[in-house]
């Protein structure tokens, strides 16, 4: 029995869960002086917390894109970020246009109707054409190939939307209606926050639904689960995936509006950290898993949002938010390395598609 | 690739044969107003390639028309055994002209709806160089003709012989090639009219003559002795030597364009080792740059007091090596026991972290955050009335790559190099054959990061000055770019690829803001048409094909 415990415990398994000890006991010990020191009010934490459901939601309607593809292909679409782009800009450019002409301020919903039609329009265009152009001749060809053509879609787009729009950042229109906050049990909420959350939930709910209730969305999820006997089952395969691109994009597309919305900045970078981090809440909620894809967003919000200033701030490290990147990738290695499932979901990352 | 062909030759059918040209003249209409839009055009507008006459955005725009004609007369001679020519004009022609419709609509409509307030690029200057200065009426009417009379010569092109045609192409392709070289390089402005044909006249003259003598040329050699054919082939070997040698000679800027070349392609044949041989894509290769650019910084820069330790260059890059390898071996460990996909995410992830960990204020007492380190000497410093700095640096750069390049070569037929090729294709056969995976896997993460650290050493030597926004993540995807585009896994690709994607957008300024546009197309496009690379290693095209036989069946 010890033997056989000797043999599976190597030296590297030792090691990491050494890291991993070290990093929690850092955490727990900066969380608990920071608290401690009150340095700053309960209000401070509150609203870091609301903000981070804020961002959190839109980090989950990125993270379903990344995961519904993975589900169906086995591929990361690293171009994704760069859908979710696109939505900010058309966002921004139809948002500016209605601004321009008092629109916006006078029939705020209709406004708002439009600019996420627009953005989510687009961006599933894109991702379709995406799918069309650069992944399906390649959906035989040996795993690095797609992830090399995506990599390099992101690149072409991103610098494509450069190369249209400027390199200037642009600052996104507030709506009147959206200015100033709201007190939702005893908690006061930005409207922009609070719209950010009730729009990504209402479309989580909508996907949700799409995918457990609908014909369609019981085809895509066959697929996903074996594309060959999918297919024997008479449905088409190619056109499930095209659907599930669709979707992803037009999601990614609002998350778009909704990420100007709340940070008010567009530029062309605008789609690769905020990708990146979705790719990260993917995989913490368990890559190919939709419910995953927000619980994990959520968490990644919050934590974000959060950790800077309870954890680092704690430990004694000075200007902690510049470090916030750093610690959402540090979060995706460890999860990779420590529970490579995610929080919900299937261990994929060391199993071979 | 089967069923694009069938679709094609089906639309080729006599009912529809318009359809094939208009369908190619529709693309290259949007290929030309994206151009247009998206800026390249204005941008090199300012670039004369024959001073005067042509300048470099209407040679790419001539180049649209060229590739869309041609295009539209292949298809149309497609599954034919002798191309019709009168048909394969005619859909030059209209393919050319509809290109040409696209354009003259944009130029028309986009001032009425006030396109420049979206598209930054909708300027006059865009409307100058479509209309070729003249103005709207005259100006539209001559792109129209330009487009219908160039599509028209494509196709002629396509109609001539092999040999003509090959001669032709590349001499038209040696005048802007020319006039890059020298604007950038001497004398700072296009070709005269009389050297442009020169150039061209040249350029085709030798094509012309090169082609049959080339197979004559390996022919002998071929037939010589065992013996004598290893002296021919040191030979050559020497010249390029003495060639490469000579190189930096040209002058400092020449030498400088040189030795960003140079550090590329040290890079590149570290990364080629890690994502060409043991097939595991690595997106935070950066990391060991910076940590090797940052060793050196930290144990040479006089600002740096923390350490009390000042060595000079030379001294600093063992160490700059070893702590490389070593970090290598440290973010190995944890994330080789992932799988293709997610291996390339979390060393994007950990890039990152590196990145942002220098740039932080928290290490700035040691590592100097966001001021970066600066002050660091150079390899060996340049003597007064001898070579410049940048000169003297690509000859320590050369002694670089020509170890890489041994080590590399050595490794990749020793029992190791055999082992990754194994773990390249089938990890689990692999595994089963008795390849210790981790340790494969970490031997090439360590090799790359070595080298990584030592291109990261030289490039601190080559500046004096290290900041963390040198070391984003678009470093390594340029690397990636170079290798892919010379060809995975090849050595030789790797240089090629170094050449054409960094030598070439260093010649050309005014493009810089494109690179990494251009960088994502081609690797998009290599992928699709060539995934084996400008100089593909034997090996590796072997296994695409076979994936490709696999696909036919």
């Amino acid at each position: 029995m010890i033997q056989r415990l000797r043999r599976r415990v190597t030296g590297t398994t030792v090691a990491m869960w050494i890291i991993g000890l070290v990093i929690l006991t850092g955490v727990i010990y900066g969380a608990v002086t920071s608290l401690a020191s009150a340095q700053y009010p309960p209000k401070v934490w509150v609203d870091l917390i609301v903000f981070g459901i804020a961002q959190g939601s839109v980090y989950a309607l990125i993270a379903l894109g990344y995961t519904m593809v993975y589900g169906i292909l086995r591929m990361i679409n690293f171009a994704h970020g760069e859908v979710f782009m696109a939505g900010a800009f058309i966002g921004y450019f139809i948002a500016t246009a209605l601004d321009k002409s008092g629109f916006l301020d006078q029939n705020f919903i209709v406004s708002e109707a439009l600019i996420f039609l627009g953005a989510m329009t687009v961006s599933a265009t894109i991702a379709v054409l995406l799918e069309r152009i650069a992944y399906r001749p390649l959906r035989r060809a040996p795993r690095l190939v797609p992830l090399i053509t995506a990599i390099g879609a992101s690149f072409f787009l991103q610098y494509t939307f450069r190369g249209f729009f400027g390199s200037g950042i642009k600052a996104y229109p507030e709506a009147e209606q959206l200015k100033g906050t709201i007190t939702i049990l005893g908690i006061n909420i930005l409207k922009t926050q609070a719209l950010v959350i009730v729009a990504a939930i209402v479309m989580l709910i909508a996907l949700y639904i799409f995918v457990q209730r609908t014909k369609t969305g019981r085809a895509m999820q066959a697929v996903s689960e074996d594309k060959d006997a999918a297919s024997l089952m008479g449905i088409d395969v190619d056109r499930m995936i095209v659907i599930t691109f669709l979707v992803g994009g037009a999601l990614a597309g609002a998350a778009g509006v909704l990420f100007s919305t709340l940070f008010r900045q567009v530029f062309f970078l605008t789609g690769f950290i905020p990708g990146l981090k979705a790719f990260t809440a993917a995989v913490l909620g368990g890559i190919g898993n939709v419910a995953g894809a927000m619980v994990g967003g959520l968490f990644l919000g919050i934590a974000e949002s959060l950790f800077p200033n309870l954890v680092l701030g704690g430990l004694g490290i000075p200007a902690p938010y510049q470090l916030k990147d750093a610690l959402a990738f540090l979060l995706l290695v460890l999860v990779l390395i420590f529970r490579p499932t995610g929080i919900l979901g299937e261990r994929l990352s060391t199993k071979k598609a | 690739m089967a069923a694009t062909t069938a679709s094609l030759s089906m639309n080729a059918k006599p009912a529809n044969r318009w359809s094939s040209p208009i369908k190619v003249g529709l693309l290259g209409g949007t290929v030309a107003i994206y151009l247009s839009l998206v800026g390249i055009l204005t941008a090199l507008a300012n670039r004369a390639v024959i001073t005067g006459v042509i300048s470099l955005g209407q040679v790419i725009l001539l180049g649209v028309y060229v590739m869309f004609g041609y295009m539209a007369a292949q298809r149309a001679a497609a599954g034919q055994d002798k191309a019709p020519v009168a048909w394969c004009l005619v859909s030059g022609a209209l393919a050319g002209l509809i290109t040409s419709v696209f354009l003259v609509a944009l130029v028309v409509i986009a001032p009425l709806i006030n396109l420049r307030s979206i598209f930054i690029n909708a300027s006059p200057e865009l409307w100058d160089l479509l209309t070729f200065g003249l103005g709207v009426p005259a100006g539209l009417l001559v792109l129209l003709v330009v487009g219908l009379v160039v599509g028209a010569l494509s196709a002629g092109l396509f109609l001539l012989p092999n040999r003509i045609r090959r001669s032709v192409g590349l001499g038209l392709a040696a005048i802007p090639i020319v006039s890059i070289l020298n604007s950038s390089l001497f004398a700072g402005r296009g070709l005269s009219p009389i050297g442009a044909l020169v150039t061209f006249v040249v350029a085709t003259v030798i094509a012309y003559l090169w082609q049959p003598a080339r197979s004559v040329v390996s022919q002998r050699v071929g037939a010589l002795p065992t013996k004598q054919q290893r002296v021919v082939v040191t030979a050559a070997y020497i010249a390029l030597g003495v060639f490469v040698l000579l190189l930096p000679l040209l002058g400092p800027y020449p030498a400088e364009i040189l030795d960003t070349v140079g550090i590329y392609v040290l890079m590149g044949l570290g990364l080629n080792i890690v994502v060409g041989f043991a097939g595991l894509l690595d997106l935070g290769y950066v990391a060991f740059f910076a940590i090797g650019a940052y060793t050196v910084g930290v144990l040479t820069s006089p600002e740096i007091q923390w350490l009390g330790v000042h060595l000079t260059w030379w001294e600093a890059l063992p160490f700059a090596v070893l702590v490389g390898t070593l970090a290598g071996v440290i973010l190995g460990i944890p994330v080789l026991q992932m799988r293709g996909d997610y291996l390339a995410i979390v060393t994007l992830g950990f890039g990152e972290i590196i990145r942002l960990i220098f740039l932080s204020d928290w290490l700035k007492p040691w590592l100097g955050g966001s001021n970066g380190i600066t002050r660091i000497p150079r390899a060996i410093k340049a003597t007064e009335g001898g070579l410049s700095d940048q000169q003297i640096l690509f000859y320590v750069i050369l002694a670089g790559i020509l170890i890489a390049i041994f080590v590399a070569t050595r490794l990749k037929y020793s029992r190791l190099g055999r082992n990754w090729m194994a773990v390249r294709e089938d990890e689990d056969v692999a595994q089963a054959m008795g390849i210790d995976l981790v340790k494969t896997k970490l031997a090439a993460f360590a090799t790359g990061a070595a080298f990584s650290a030592l291109s990261g050493a030289i490039f601190a030597s080559k500046l004096t000055s290290i900041y963390p926004h040198s070391f984003n993540l678009l470093v390594s995807i340029n690397v990636l770019a170079v290798i892919i585009v010379g060809g995975l896994g090849s050595i030789p690709g790797v240089i090629v690829g170094a050449l054409v994607l960094v030598g070439l957008p260093e010649l050309l300024r005014e493009f810089a803001e494109y690179r990494l546009l251009v960088y994502g197309a081609v690797l998009v496009f290599m992928m699709l048409k060539r995934p084996e690379g400008l100089v593909p290693e034997a090996r590796r095209k072997l296994e695409l094909h076979e994936e490709q036989g696999s696909l036919a069946e």
